[in-house]
């Protein structure tokens, strides 16, 4: 039973809607299926919640090539016919050839564990639906060995998806879901207070409309997101950049400066120089 | 007492299940939500909607049951004229541009009713309280949605779109309609196109029996990569307009190819293909990705479906300027012949009944553009031109590149 609730740490700004839902797949046990725009800090979560609430944590990562299986665990047969020819003793004893996944770990883990599926779109798409049962009953069944594993404690699953692939509604019916919308601005002032604390309240307020002016700058192929306005604000700082040099609207510089920790693309630069040049123009 | 909010939930079209109204009650019993609306507002979408783009819908029911949330909405509300605003500047532009084109007399006609109607739409809107449509319908319904858009000069014969004022809020396709997508999954699947891709993770036996053999016994494994449909298909949806009443098969048709293609691109157009597309909708003024990047960034080997009822005044397919909504400098039929000579295997899918495509001049254009490969919207239709789509051959390499 959990006893304390999550409401973000020191280094990571939750809003209320996301500890909501957080908790919400603490208390009933639910795994929590967290999607949202790049850099929103869909994958921190489970990191930040199991510092919170001083569990340990279980990272697994999905690729394309990931199947469900090797959640449960792998028979590594080919190891084990290489042993045979050899003829070694440990060849016997078919659990020697059992390599736990992650969920396995998870399941026997001696304090509830919080377990990250990351990016589990990346799967092919029955990927999901051959979880469905060890996510629901939170057992599975090893048939090499008969053994059933069961899980000791419920671990908190948290699971983020970045939309490449819908996932079959069988498997969101047993799941909670919460989308993070990208910070406003009042959130992203918390979430810089929190990584560079004591930062001057002027170049955070400069800084931050420059962020959002830059985001809003219309057919921009990558919008620059959370991770890249800390990078710059890094920059900012080891340069002790004064913050009226950001302030110069008049188009006197052509580029907000260190803009290549906010743009990522040639074409996005281009672009932007564009529409400084326009406004300069039209100041004029 | 939430039974009724849940059938509310169900009536209003959200697919919410006993298992996940369950998990709600569990929720509540657990006392996550202090008796607050707004906590239990975060609760229920937690446990109930499983996919952001059905936020907004459950925030319109949710807001229908229960009184004085309507404030949830205010956001949605206050971008709205933005995006009017912004339409009626453009137009303006466009306006000026246009009639220094010398064009047809018909032309001019319409280009001039569009001023006067402009002019008169604004001063409404100064003035004004409400958007304005005809028939007294408000253009943006109560919350976003708009059932119908202003019409010039009432010249809609034949539904050749004229110029469609505002801005409207296309509803992304929904991809998810399973019910009646079987059939259409079926066909799509003759489009399938095996081979071998991948890490090799998969032990191929025959060539482990044999090679095991030629080294005198000693066990030798081979593995190969997994078979995968290889087919790659690029869609183009037309939105809006006159492709109302097709909404229901075109979304069939996007929601089986979602899950039939591993590499399917969608891609947005308005009437006709120009320029440039969109991905979003939502963002459709803003993000726009340009034709030429397409036939850029996707390779021959990509079949390219255009899904349209192909049904507009022919100026927009011919002419430079013919365009609805923006002003296109080259006419949409060179942007076909452009496309069709980047991916040599198309075909146009087309919702109206084949009967029907001789009474409407600009279906028949596009047929020809097309080479005559536009098929009906209908089982048979798509079956043939899955066969059309498999029995393009590929030639490489290429022929210099389209200029």
């Amino acid at each position: 039973m959990t006893t304390t609730k999550f409401s973000g740490t020191d280094r990571y700004v939750a809003d209320e809607e996301l500890m909501m839902a957080v908790n919400a797949a603490v208390t009933l046990e639910r795994p929590l299926l967290i999607k949202g725009e790049p850099g929103t800090g869909k994958t921190q979560l489970a990191a930040e919640v199991a510092r919170a609430l001083n569990k340990p944590l279980l990272e697994w990562h999905i690729k394309s090539t990931t199947k469900a299986r090797q959640g449960l665990y792998e028979y590594d047969a080919v190891a084990r016919l290489r042993d045979s020819q050899l003829g070694e003793d440990r060849v016997k004893d078919i659990g020697n050839y059992i390599n736990p996944g992650k969920l396995w770990e998870a399941f026997e883990s001696a304090r509830q564990p919080v377990l990250l599926i990351d990016e589990i779109d990346k799967a092919d798409i029955e990927f999901p639906n051959d979880l469905l049962q060890e996510l629901d009953r939170m057992e599975f069944f090893v048939y090499e060995t008969q053994q059933s594993v069961r899980a000791e404690h419920r671990p908190i699953i948290i699971i983020t998806s970045n939309n490449e692939k819908e996932l079959p509604d069988a498997f969101l019916r047993r799941c909670f879901f919460h989308y993070i919308r990208f910070p406003s601005r009042e959130i992203m002032a918390r979430i810089v207070e929190v990584h560079y604390p004591g930062l001057k309240k002027s170049l955070l307020n400069e800084a931050l409309n420059v962020f959002f002016d830059v985001r809003e700058v219309r057919g921009l192929k990558k919008k620059p997101s959370t991770s890249e306005l800390l990078d710059w604000i890094k920059l900012l700082l080891a340069d002790e950049i004064p913050e009226d040099t950001l302030r110069d609207k008049d188009g006197k510089k052509l580029m907000p400066i260190m803009h290549g920790a906010l743009l990522k693309n040639e074409q996005d630069v281009h672009l932007f120089e564009q529409l400084v040049f326009l406004n300069k123009r039209n100041a004029r | 007492m939430l039974v009724d909010f849940f059938f509310h939930l169900k009536r209003a079209g959200l697919p919410v299940s006993i298992t996940e109204y369950l998990s709600l009650l569990r929720t509540l019993q657990s006392n996550l939500a202090d008796s607050q609306l707004d906590n239990f507002y975060l609760l229920a979408r937690t446990a109930l909607v499983k996919d952001e783009s059905r936020y907004d819908l459950f925030d319109r029911a949710f807001g229908s049951y229960f009184d004085g949330v309507e404030t949830l909405f205010a956001e949605e509300m206050h971008t709205l004229p933005e995006d009017w605003l912004r339409k009626q500047v453009e137009l303006l532009l466009s306006d000026e541009e246009k009639s220094k084109i010398e064009g047809i007399e018909d032309w001019e006609k319409l280009m001039n009713t569009l001023a006067e109607r402009l002019r008169e739409q604004q001063e409404r809107h100064e003035g004004g309280n409400k958007w304005i449509g005809t028939g007294g319908t408000s253009p943006f319904g109560a919350y976003g949605y708009n059932p119908n858009g202003v019409r010039v000069g009432g010249q809609a014969t034949h539904s050749s779109a004229v110029k469609v004022w505002e801005k409207r809020m296309f509803r992304n396709l929904d991809s998810d309609v399973e019910l009646g997508t079987r059939n259409i999954k079926m066909a799509l699947r003759r489009l399938r196109l095996f081979a071998r891709e991948g890490t090799p993770d998969q032990l191929d036996l025959d060539d482990t029996i044999a090679s095991t053999a030629r080294n005198a016994g000693w066990l030798d494994i081979k593995m190969r990569p997994e078979k995968r449909n290889r087919i790659k298909v690029l869609l183009f949806l037309d939105v809006g307009g006159s492709m109302d009443p097709h909404v229901k098969i075109c979304e069939e048709l996007f929601s089986a190819a979602r899950t039939e293609f591993k590499n399917l691109e969608y891609f947005y157009f308005h009437n006709f293909v120009y320029e440039s597309v969109w991905k979003d909708n939502r963002r459709r003024h803003g993000e726009r990705i340009s034709t030429r990047e397409i036939m850029r960034t996707y390779g021959r080997d990509y079949k390219i479906i255009f899904v349209g009822d192909a049904t507009m005044s022919p100026y927009e397919i011919t002419y430079p300027g013919g365009s609805i909504e923006h002003f296109n400098e080259e006419p949409g039929a060179l942007w076909i012949n452009r496309l069709l000579r980047t991916f040599p295997s198309a075909v146009w899918l087309n919702p109206v009944r084949e009967r029907d495509w001789e009474f409407t001049p600009s279906i028949r254009i596009t047929q020809e553009l097309l080479d005559e490969r536009m098929y009906p919207l209908t089982l048979k239709g798509l079956d043939e031109s899955v066969k059309m789509l498999k029995k393009t051959r590929i030639i490489q390499p290429l022929e210099t590149p389209v200029s």
